[in-house]
């Protein structure tokens, strides 16, 4: 049949070349995630120049934390666990113990906190303290602020805190909407205040 | 139509090129996508810690990115072994974060001053001395809403 032309070499068929290329681009579509920070976002205190003594606390409000130089938990005056941290503060902050929290489900264990509105987390590392114990420490504490909010959100709301945040900061939520979920977070944020205070870290 | 025809009708067809165009563009639009455009380049360890109670940091015009850890082996002779901090792309003192936070505010939008975030991306083998001393600069410097960049994990393990 090209007996005419022998001396030119047949050619490549090349139509199954966008084929090619098309698996090529859906295998890297697929395989790269582009990457986002995400992190623990907190605010730092602003510095205060006013020299007025803070309003005394009751000792049964403050739940210390305490983190030493090797990473050891001391919570309240005893040695604890990692795995124990959130447990321990949510008993502590779902405590109620003055009886005027409505909504604790808690001990009501008078040596305990009075009321979440109350209760404060002091957390206090040393400088020679590693960064990532105190991350795990912060995100258990956040955690246990978190699960108390997601517990109440849900029945009162039916939805955890968690979404109705990530439904607000959600640009394609309409204005109505977001109006309307404002003093539902503003609401469950004043149930369970996070009242966490940092202490500078030790120097010794 | 058969007037034009060639006599070697036998041939196989030449290779089109019609397709290359397109093939170009997808990969031109793949790197574009895929591209980070400003990675800064560490000269420090920078192993984040893990947690799981995390928010995803969205809008990269209102971060600035503080780092932290101890210098990579090729830097060591130049700058020890103790944990430092880097800005931008070298390595700083602490003290030098009040001039980093003015010019980052002065490179963005006035409007965003009140919400421009500080990202942390501290390594975790550092003490926390150092990570006192950066958030204390960053109060000094009214830069108060903070990030504690992490990885997403379990911190039990």
């Amino acid at each position: 049949m090209a007996k005419s032309n022998r001396s030119a070499p047949p050619e490549v068929n090349a139509g199954s070349m966008a084929d090619i290329a098309f698996l090529l681009l859906i295998f890297f579509l697929v395989t790269t995630t582009i990457q986002t920070d995400q992190g623990l976002t907190r605010k730092l205190p602003p510095i205060d120049k006013t020299n007025i003594d803070p309003p005394p606390i009751k000792e049964k409000n403050i739940f210390t934390v305490l983190v030493n130089r090797n990473d050891q938990l001391l919570v309240e005056d005893k040695l604890m666990d990692l795995k124990n941290l959130k447990q321990a503060a949510i008993d502590f902050l779902d405590n109620g113990g003055d009886g005027t929290c409505t909504y604790c489900k808690g001990a009501n264990n008078v040596v305990s906190s009075d009321n979440p509105d109350k209760a404060i987390i002091s957390l206090q590392n040393d400088a020679e303290t590693s960064y990532k114990a105190y991350i795990s420490v912060q995100n258990e504490l956040v955690a246990a602020y978190y699960f108390l909010r997601d517990r109440e959100c849900m029945a009162r709301y039916g939805k955890t805190f968690r979404e109705l945040e990530a439904m607000y900061e959600d640009p394609k939520t309409k204005e109505a909407q977001r109006l309307k979920i404002e003093p539902m977070i503003k609401d469950i944020q004043t149930l369970f205040p996070q009242k966490l205070s940092e202490a500078e870290p030790k120097r010794n | 139509m058969s007037k034009f025809k060639k006599k070697k009708e036998g041939g196989v067809p030449a290779i089109s090129t019609a397709s290359l165009p397109d093939i170009v563009f997808m990969l031109l639009f793949f790197f574009m996508v895929a591209t980070v455009m400003k990675d800064n380049d560490l000269m420090i360890q920078n192993n984040l810690p893990k947690a799981d109670q995390i928010t995803k940091l969205e809008k990269k015009d209102r971060v600035m990115f503080i780092f932290a850890g101890k210098p990579h082996a090729r830097y060591v002779n130049q700058y020890g072994v103790g944990a430092r901090i880097q800005l931008n792309d070298r390595l700083s003192d602490v003290s030098e974060i009040r001039n980093f936070v003015l010019a980052e505010r002065a490179s963005r939008d006035p409007a965003l001053e009140k919400v421009l975030t500080t990202a942390l991306k501290i390594d975790k083998e550092v003490k926390m001395g150092l990570v006192g001393e950066i958030k204390q600069q960053l109060r000094e410097m009214d830069a108060l809403k903070i990030n504690y960049t992490t990885t997403k994990g379990s911190v039990l393990d």
